[in-house]
């Protein structure tokens, strides 16, 4: 696509903090849900405008999953995520795949053991899988811890929000495991940024400090 | 455009296709007759769930061709009825459509759109049934065609395709497409008391004088389901005020007449869009569904370089907003047409337009969506190609 | 003498509205209407609360003439019009009425899959061999070697066999007659009626106007004699032996199913079902 000299590609200069979020990894990590629990925290809870789309069809069953959150104050026209502010990607298949999509200076999240490829770029990496077995005995809630982290790096969306819609969406026997999901990710973005983890392997002693959460 | 925030209802987070079975429930709807298709099954599903809960029927039928027949026969019984499908169970609907625009029949389609002509792109998005929408089904009739371009729009729209139906006793067709269906947004539910519900009207008269078909002053006839002592008849063959078939050439033509211009005599209740930038416009864009909100943005973008551009954004596709078109026209040095198909809206702005001013078209037809520097280019070369 | 004073039959014609008919002179289609009428008549219901339904063919004219609620539909897809009414109005008795062509070519899916919902909605299939309405084509059921004008050499398409069909497909009412053994066809049809769940009176008929003059019967009569040489009531045809069975076809009533749930009735149980466990949910 042709930029034009001047305006950012799709008019995004001029779209006043528009924030692009990209969250990828395998079918059945819960990706698409996160970015609903996501949107839905920020457009109802927060009052901002956010807009959920996916990819769909018979190719987001199993294999790649993937699904875009984009967020503004302002009405947001252009639905869809082009340039990306935020990519988290949980496998090194979607790592491939949308890297290249991340404007400059946008912030690229991994999964720190289904990574194995380095991005020749500057990128955070946590094992977000293996903490939330370790910490949560299971990894089905991998997808909220997430969801904890990016809020608590981005501060997109208020802890508020997120727990209520977590509360809301899910049945009731789901809600302490969801609400400690969401404080392991808060924590472990906390962890992260006092450690300055970026771009290299997990610092062992960073691992002794994710032990004690 | 109001802000959301300012209209009281409760906000929900909700797809596209999502918002259509709460809408039509909200309308009153309590017939759902459907076949499984991508990108539309959502509605389906919601219709599945919801309906039995609240004494409504929701039936799976063998094929589009009898979906189409079952909710013709649910209108006719005396319930708001719907289906939704997509660009291949479009195609076979149109036989039972034309039935519906012949015999006036209140009963609204779903036509959530995909790449085609044929199984074409099942999982991608396309506008390209707009013509098919208009022309679709054989024989002249004019069809009331309705296009949201947001979440929000999906859910009042698909009310104003109920109340229209049921007003002027015609089935109506709403085009959404891949991304409008899948798409989530927060949007307002209004509160009960705040939606407008039109019903069909009963009869005036006792069963001895009732016509199904009779040419009133405002040309909108009595409608009575069946069962209610009036025992008429429905017919798809051309017929009388009565209901029976006739082949006379005075009635024939009667008949055909009404039929266009029950729509046409209404069509300032019928046709909604939305204008922006246009009062200082020296050009325009003219877009619907997703196109739209790309064309939004490249009005957004083209005036923030100093080019006077402004948009018009159409809810209802047919009948098509001709004199508002035709006096753009005239105002402006040029348009641009954008849309997700080889150019088909873009036709009708040409007619409109007359001459008056340049037309182009700024279409995408691989199954993503148009982006807004796309039509931004086309607003550009605009100005600068003569 | 006032017309509506010959027969009770005359209530339920629209005399002054629709008369003459389109049917030719012979034709068997007015013969089934009566045999409808009659049973509708005997079961004393209410005209009000019976819609009748029909696709595009000789036989699917008859809804016209008739003073019930009616629905002249497209061409086989009576059914699932009548569908969409039954599920609405469940308390409604809904009768289609369709011949071989509309029931088993165009609208043979939409047949088979009414027989396995199981709706009750009476279907009356009116089979004369052949497509009247547009001048005397081959149908889903005209014999093998007779002659159409679009078999002008002798028919090869091997043919339907409606009971078998609606049988196979779910039916739980299933009979045949033909238009000589009227009385007994009135009383299929009444008791096709009577039954709660899909059913279907196939009732063979004549079409001495195109079927019978390029079959060698002209006359109507003669096609009327056919019928009574070669409908074999049920028990005789049992015990038949195959050799003489060849060219005859049983009647009478071959299926009487009670024991399947009915459609809507399943439909409207789970609906009050949900229902008061969503009200119990709420409490």
């Amino acid at each position: 696509m042709a930029r034009n000299n001047g305006v950012t590609r799709n008019g995004k200069a001029f779209l006043e903090d528009r924030y692009e979020i990209r969250l990828s990894g395998s079918g059945g990590q819960g990706m698409i849900t996160a970015g609903v629990i996501l949107a839905e925290a920020i457009s109802v809870g927060d009052n901002k405008n956010a807009v959920h789309t996916q990819s769909y069809g018979p190719e987001a069953r199993g294999g790649m999953a993937r699904c875009d959150v984009v967020v503004s104050s302002n009405e947001i026209y252009f639905p869809e995520a082009t340039e990306l502010d935020l990519l988290l990607a949980l496998t090194q298949e979607s790592v491939d795949a949308y890297t290249h999509l991340l404007k400059p200076g946008g912030v690229l999240i991994v999964d720190s053991d289904f990574v194995k490829h380095k991005p020749d770029r500057e990128y955070i990496e946590v094992p977000f899988v293996e903490t939330t077995r370790e910490k949560l005995g299971a990894t089905i809630a991998t997808n909220v811890v997430c969801l904890g982290f990016i809020a608590q790096h981005t501060k997109i969306v208020t802890k508020k929000s997120l727990e209520s819609v977590l509360v809301e969406r899910f049945p009731t026997k789901f809600e302490a495991s969801n609400l400690k999901a969401i404080k392991l990710g808060y924590d472990l973005a906390k962890l992260i940024a006092t450690n300055g983890n970026i771009s290299g392997q997990l610092e062992e002693s960073l691992e002794t400090e994710i032990d004690r959460l | 455009m109001p802000n959301k925030n300012e209209i009281k209802g409760t906000p929900a987070f909700i797809q596209g296709n999502e918002a259509v079975v709460e809408a039509a429930l909200a309308a009153g709807c309590s017939f759902f007759g459907g076949y499984p298709i991508t990108p539309s099954s959502e509605i389906a599903e919601g219709c599945a769930e919801k309906l039995p809960l609240v004494g409504g029927v929701y039936i799976q039928l063998e094929d589009e061709i009898a979906s189409m027949a079952s909710i013709i026969g649910a209108s006719l019984a005396g319930a708001k009825s719907m289906t939704a499908t997509s660009g291949p169970g479009f195609s076979l609907m149109q036989e039972n459509l034309g039935f519906a625009y012949i015999a006036e029949v209140p009963c609204v389609i779903i036509n959530v759109m995909r790449g085609g002509p044929s199984t074409g792109l099942p999982t991608k998005l396309s506008q390209s049934d707009v013509m098919q929408a208009r022309f679709g089904t054989h024989g002249d009739y004019t069809p009331i065609v309705i296009a949201p371009s947001n979440v929000q729009e999906v859910y009042d729209l698909t009310i104003h395709a109920f109340n229209c139906s049921e007003m002027f006793n015609t089935p109506v067709v709403v085009l959404l497409d891949e991304l409008l269906g899948h798409m989530r947004e927060k949007i307002i539910i209004p509160d009960e008391q705040d939606i407008y519900i039109q019903n069909r009207r009963y009869p005036s008269v006792p069963p001895e004088f009732y016509k199904p078909h009779d040419i009133t002053p405002d040309l909108v006839s009595e409608f009575v389901a069946y069962g209610e002592g009036y025992r008429h008849n429905i017919t798809g063959l051309t017929h009388d005020e009565q209901g029976f078939p006739t082949s006379k050439p005075a009635e024939v033509q009667k008949m055909l007449k009404k039929l266009r211009r029950k729509i046409h005599a209404h069509r300032k209740e019928i046709i909604q869009y939305d204008e922006d930038f246009m009062d200082d416009a020296l050009y325009a864009v003219i877009s619907y569904g997703s196109s739209a909100r790309a064309a939004m943005s490249a009005v957004r973008m083209a005036r923030a370089r100093g080019i006077r551009v402004g948009l018009l954004k159409l809810k209802t596709l047919w009948p098509f907003p001709g004199k508002r078109v035709h006096q753009i026209a005239s105002e402006v040095k040029g348009i641009v047409v954008a849309e997700m198909n080889m150019g088909q809206m873009i036709r009708e702005v040409d007619r409109y337009a007359m001459g008056q001013c340049k037309v182009k078209g700024a279409l995408r037809y691989d199954g993503l969506v148009i982006e807004p520097d796309e039509i931004y280019e086309k607003i550009v070369e605009l100005r600068t190609k003569k | 003498m006032k017309l509506e004073t010959i027969s009770p039959v005359h209530d339920y014609l629209r005399i002054h509205k629709k008369f003459p008919t389109v049917w030719c002179s012979g034709c068997g289609i007015g013969s089934v209407m009566h045999a409808i009428i009659r049973a509708i008549h005997e079961l004393e219901i209410n005209k009000n609360s019976v819609a009748l339904v029909s696709g595009i063919g000789c036989s699917s004219r008859m809804p016209i003439y008739l003073d019930f609620n009616t629905l002249h539909t497209t061409h086989g897809r009576a059914l699932p019009f009548a569908t969409g009414i039954k599920m609405v109005r469940p308390d409604m008795k809904v009768i289609v009425v369709s011949g071989d062509g509309d029931a088993l070519a165009i609208g043979g899916n939409h047949f088979i899959h009414a027989c396995r919902r199981n709706i009750d909605i009476s279907l009356i299939l009116i089979n004369n061999y052949i497509y009247g309405m547009t001048g005397g084509q081959v149908s889903p059921t005209t014999p093998l070697e007779s002659y159409a004008h679009t078999a002008p050499y002798g028919n090869i398409d091997p043919s339907f066999d409606a009971v078998k069909l609606a049988t196979a497909a779910g039916a739980t009412y299933v009979a045949r007659g033909t238009n000589y053994h009227i009385v007994q066809t009135s009383k299929l049809i009444k008791k096709s009626l009577e039954h709660k769940g899909f059913s279907m009176v196939e009732v063979i008929s004549q079409c001495p106007v195109l079927y019978g003059r390029l079959n060698n019967m002209k006359l109507p009569t003669t096609m009327l004699e056919w019928q009574r040489d070669h409908g074999v009531n049920i028990k005789a045809w049992d015990k038949l032996p195959e050799e003489k069975r060849a060219g005859k076809f049983p009647i009478g009533e071959f299926l009487d199913d009670t024991s399947r749930p009915e459609y809507t009735d399943s439909y409207y149980k789970m609906s009050k079902e949900v229902r008061e466990e969503a009200a119990n949910g709420e409490e």
